[in-house]
């Protein structure tokens, strides 16, 4: 099947733009770009039409890549039918949004660049959903965390971006930390880290045991999954990661990266079954970061902001179906949200674009009309994202929430507020961006077709989405659970929805005046809320500056240099003294050599005479 | 003779002949003397390649002093091929390293130069006790020179503190092997090695410890391990670019090398019972090593201490005693020889540049160079262990080598894995992205031609090693089996063969 080309076609893209991009014209580094991952997306078409729906794993085996003692790690790549839905995600969405790339840097310096990172992006990602061990899956998790740093610090010459970059690198890193020591514990118990070796080891064990050790493995998957899907605690990446470009934020920080920890959750199913503990931490993890983010949704003015957290709380809704079992409707929402999240981001990329880089919702207003295409496709984007029936967004959240209610009512009703925060601060963007009078002062204009296609081709996916049964295809692999009687739970959710938009039209756009008094009689809720609840702050003080500041007065000038170094130099001036004295008895005057001579005779003589020494 | 012997020999001769040619031509005759030596170690690999031999190939045994018997015997095995391509490979790159910056003393340095290949290659190759010390003694003197001629401000006091910290462990090494020679009756580390195995040759635990300590902190302070590295700082940023990568990337593997040829099977006994402690070391020094390296303001400084944070897991993975750990341990010790080396030689473009080894005086660097930004960039990612590149091979090996043996040992070290990216990318970020002021601005230029032919061997590496391991790894595991195999050996065991040989004496 030669399933190694999906991969590479992006890899060849990469070194081409990479090494000659400089010297090549923009259409030629674009045509590389983009013809490299449609190449691999019509690869995965033609993968996916041989193998059709398969109820196996296919594997390939390519060559032994780390073989010491007992394990012996290949690089191995396998297709089942998990790995053919984000297949389809990753190049598709993918290729939609290198697409819109073009017309979105055509102005910008380093075009070959930005080019070349976007390839190797899509070659990480794409090692990662195919690779068939670990190991594998951790080379395109930490490759694809790299793309991300670069991507963030794209623009190198701004100190904000790059500390952002850095912050995204060390966040995840913190998570891989978790996910490479879990790793090693799944390679001490299991003596290999092939994902169809490990898994068939699991199912092979008791339904009811509980081992502790997996418990700690899928806990510590979750560190690694919670660093790169943002998940409290470490979700603090993301928004800040919004200071790389926009189609950046829309292929890695919305579609595909972020929701590389829900992919790897689902990929570890077996595992998580035998610990309900862990499980349990998914769930409580994934609905409160998706109520916290949603809640500083509600108050963000830039409207890159407002969808960054959306993404956390629309990750965190993932969470919650994989904490709850129901591991298709996460990856069902994974497909969808990489539908509508990537329009938002487009959207507004062409929205920044047409207003010459502002992005303040402040400073929006009224462009209904001046950009209509970009207007249509976002409320496109919003109807799916609130979960207004039929559109993609109201299904998959449709099977998150039945999970949930039957998991357990309380993270029900949690995600059932979060629904209505996350109309109303979508809606809240959106009218504050389209509707009443503009209050900037550039000159709006449409985007070019380069830009509005992929958006046109999004728009229609985000309506009708939703009908792509993703849970029916994932049946094989998970069982789907026992439908609940109560339509109830449905109703209320589209209610929450729907009320999250009317309140939105109410407060932005029926009567302006209530959001400002509401914050001023709100002032302390809104000032914490505004300020992120101070996490940011929380971090740097408890978390950075300690060791920073520990390091270099306790480590480096105290241990270092005061105490070891002190030691060694002192040791130094020890001998140099002893040596210094002895030099006395070395002085070459032979009057003082027979005085010593002397003095040593009388001490042996008076030695003798106490001890009777020659007896 | 053997091909080892001629690339033993051929560095002695380049430094004798060195001395002997005119200076103006001393910088092309060591590049091509140097290279001819590369070219002629490649062949080294001809036995592992079509076979994996078990023991050593390429053995010389002869008499060189009569009495006490000491013996020139040489021999390569899986553990030494590496690191004696390891040194041959670099000493041409140092050559071109140094071809400006080195302006003074010119044909002195590159002798020196030599000399310090010869002694390196010595010390992987000898194979009789003594003549392993001699070879250990002889890189320092090269060394000690290389730092107090041609190095920077502070250059006496660094290699003065260089010179003495590195004799005060060699003289227990001394004082240790004669007293195994006193034992043993022979000086010939194969015979020895024998004998222990055999178990005939036993000490009571009290001095099979203290013989394991005297050797252990020689190689230690040579590592550096935590407590013992405050003597590498100094050496670096004192150093010329070639000697903080001669330095860096061989001269530390001779601790790391000793510990698993001579500490491990010599003394198994008490290098197991030292394991908890001196992996105690080795993780502090991991953790120890980044946090100090992170708030660090010159560049070498920076990366010197993380040569201890990193050397830290070569210490671990041996003291698993497991095949990964010390196959990741061997393996790491390669890694932070290529990325090591190539950072301390990126370090060196920029201060031919700019003049000055501060973070604070770049800024901005990306802008003026892309493509000596680019190198450096992934030069960084493979030293924080990025999968696909070399050091990630290393590090995974040894830590799940060291989850095998205490999965708490793996839980802290893998803390050094988080705060090398931290140290690694803030340098990054401040030396590189930015705006360029006037200074880096007007003094940075890009890569020139024989910048690149000196780096590019040392990228192609780290690629080469992180994705196809197979091309390395085979003879290292095969050593390592046999290493572990002699360590494993308990006592008791050593003291039950030794009952059917009194009884055929008899």
């Amino acid at each position: 099947m030669q399933l190694w080309l999906i991969p590479l076609f992006p890899f060849a893209g990469f070194l081409v733009n990479g090494f000659f991009g400089r010297r090549m014209s923009k259409l030629a580094v674009s045509l590389v770009a983009c013809g490299s991952v449609l190449l691999s997306f019509l690869w995965v078409l033609k993968t996916i039409a041989a193998l059709g729906a398969p109820e196996a794993a296919y594997l390939e085996h390519y060559y032994s890549w780390i073989q010491s003692g007992a394990l012996n790690i290949g690089v191995d790549f396998a297709v089942d039918r998990l790995t053919e839905v984000m297949l389809l995600v990753v190049t598709g969405v993918g290729f939609l949004i290198h697409i819109y790339a073009v017309g979105y840097m055509a102005h910008e310096g380093g075009y070959y660049r930005f080019f070349a990172y976007f390839n190797l992006f899509m070659f990480f990602m794409l090692i990662l959903v195919l690779g068939a061990n670990f190991l594998l899956l951790f080379v395109g998790w930490e490759g694809v965390g790299l793309c991300s740093y670069l991507l963030i610090g794209f623009y190198f010459l701004e100190k904000f971006a790059t500390d952002a970059g850095n912050k995204a690198f060390i966040v995840n890193r913190i998570g891989d930390f978790g996910f490479s020591l879990a790793v090693f514990l799944i390679a001490l118990h299991f003596g290999s880290l092939d994902f169809g070796r490990v898994f068939s080891l699991v199912k092979d064990m008791p339904v009811e045991a509980r081992p502790g050790w997996i418990t700690a493995i899928c806990l510590l998957l979750l560190v690694g999954a919670a660093g790169k899907s943002a998940q409290i605690p470490l979700y603090v990446w993301l928004p800040d990661a919004m200071a790389g470009p926009t189609p950046v934020s829309a292929l890695i920080h919305a579609a595909t990266m972020v929701t590389a920890g829900v992919y790897m959750i689902t990929r570890s199913a077996q595992l998580y079954l035998h610990s309900p503990f862990a499980l349990n931490i998914v769930a409580i993890i994934g609905v409160a970061t998706a109520f916290l983010a949603a809640s500083i949704g509600l108050v963000q003015n830039d409207i890159k902001k407002v969808f960054a957290y959306s993404t956390v709380s629309q990750l965190g809704y993932m969470f919650l179906a994989l904490g709850c079992g129901a591991f298709s409707a996460g990856i069902f929402h994974l497909m969808t949200h990489a539908f509508f999240k990537a329009l938002l981001f487009l959207g507004a990329g062409s929205v920044i674009h047409a207003l010459s880089g502002e992005q303040d919702l402040r400073n929006m207003g009224g462009l209904a009309k001046k950009i209509p295409i970009t207007c249509a496709t976002l409320f496109c984007a919003g109807v799916a994202i609130a979960g207004v029936p039929p559109f993609s967004g109201f299904h998959s959240k449709d099977a998150i929430l039945g999970a949930a209610f039957e998991y357990s009512p309380w993270m029900y009703w949690l995600g059932v507020v979060t629904a209505f925060m996350t109309a109303f601060y979508v809606f809240r963007a959106l009218f504050l961006c389209f509707f009443g009078s503009y209050r900037g002062h550039h000159h709006p204009h449409e985007s070019p077709l380069v830009m509005w296609a992929p958006l046109a081709v999004l728009a229609a996916l985000s309506l009708g989405g939703g009908y792509i049964n993703v849970p029916k295809f994932l049946e094989p692999m998970f069982p789907l659970a026992a439908e609940s009687g109560d339509d109830w739970t449905v109703y209320v959710s589209v209610a929450a929805g729907l009320g999250g938009i009317a309140l939105a039209y109410l407060f932005y756009v029926a009567a302006p005046s209530v959001p400002e008094a509401l914050a001023g009689s709100l002032h302390g809720l809104y000032r914490l809320i505004y300020n992120k609840y101070f996490v940011d702050e929380l971090y740097e003080e408890v978390v950075v500056r300690p060791v920073v500041d520990g390091s270099r007065t306790l480590l480096w000038r105290g241990a270092d240099a005061s105490l070891i170094d002190g030691a060694v130099n002192g040791i130094g001036r020890l001998a140099r003294g002893i040596g210094g004295i002895l030099k006395f008895a070395q002085n070459g005057y032979i009057r003082d050599y027979a005085g010593w001579v002397v003095l040593g005779s009388i001490a042996v003589v008076i030695y003798m005479a106490f001890h009777g020494g020659a007896r | 003779m053997t091909l080892l012997d001629a690339v033993l020999f051929l560095p002695l001769i380049g430094f004798a002949a060195l001395l002997l040619i005119p200076k103006q031509s001393s910088r092309g005759a060591a590049l091509i003397l140097s290279l001819l030596v590369f070219i002629v170690s490649l062949g080294l690999i001809g036995p592992y390649w079509f076979a994996n031999p078990s023991g050593y190939v390429f053995t010389t045994d002869a008499v060189w002093i009569n009495s006490p018997p000491i013996r020139y015997h040489v021999g390569l095995d899986g553990l030494s091929l590496w690191l004696v391509l390891l040194t041959t490979l670099l000493t041409p790159i140092s050559v071109a390293v140094s071809w400006k910056y080195i302006d003074h003393r010119v044909k002195e340095f590159y002798a020196f130069l030599m000399l310090l290949e010869f002694g390196l290659i010595g010390v992987f190759v000898a194979l009789d006790l003594f003549l392993f010390y001699v070879f250990w003694e002889i890189c320092l003197v090269p060394m000690y020179f290389l730092i107090g001629i041609w190095g920077h401000e502070r250059r006496i006091y660094a290699a003065v503190k260089f010179f003495l910290y590195t004799m005060a462990g060699s003289v227990l090494m001394l004082a240790a092997i004669i007293y195994l020679y006193n034992r043993a009756g022979t000086f010939d580390y194969v015979a020895i090695l024998s004998q222990i195995e055999t178990g005939r040759l036993a000490f009571p635990p009290r001095v099979e410890m203290l013989l394991f300590l005297a050797f252990f902190v020689s190689f230690a302070i040579k590592v550096p391990l935590f407590p013992l590295h405050t003597w590498l700082p100094d050496a670096h940023v004192e150093a010329p670019t070639a000697g903080s990568v001669m330095l860096a990337s061989v001269m530390l593997k001779m601790g790391t090398y000793g510990l698993l040829r001579y500490c491990v099977p010599l003394f198994p006994d008490a290098a197991r019972s030292s394991a908890p402690w001196v992996a105690a070391l080795a993780i502090t020094g991991i953790i120890y090593g980044a946090l100090v390296a992170l708030v660090q303001p010159n560049m070498k400084k920076l990366v010197a201490y993380s040569s201890v944070s990193h050397l830290g897991f070569v210490v671990l993975g041996i003291f698993s005693f497991t095949q990964q750990g010390l196959d990741g341990a061997v393996y790491q010790m390669l890694n932070h020889g290529i990325s090591t080396g190539a950072l301390f030689i990126l370090v060196g473009y920029l201060y031919e540049r700019r003049h000055s080894l501060e973070i604070a005086a770049y800024g901005g660097v990306a802008t003026p160079a892309p493509n000596l930004s680019a190198v450096f960039l992934i030069t960084t990612l493979a030293s924080i262990g990025l999968p696909s590149l070399n050091n990630f091979v290393g590090e995974y090996l040894v830590l799940q080598g060291a989850a095998a043996a205490h999965f708490t040992w793996t839980a802290f070290a893998a803390l050094g894995v988080i705060l090398s990216a931290c140290y690694m990318l803030w340098l990054y970020q401040r030396a590189f992205f930015g705006k360029a002021s006037e200074g880096v601005a007007h003094h940075v230029y890009d890569l020139t031609g024989r910048e690149w032919a000196a780096i590019v061997p040392l990228i192609a590496l780290m690629v080469w090693m992180g994705t196809f391991t197979q091309s390395f790894l085979p003879p290292i595991r095969a050593q390592n089996a046999r290493i572990l195999e002699s360590a494993r050996r308990l006592k008791t065991e050593r003291v039950q063969n030794l009952v059917p040989e009194a009884i055929r004496a008899r």
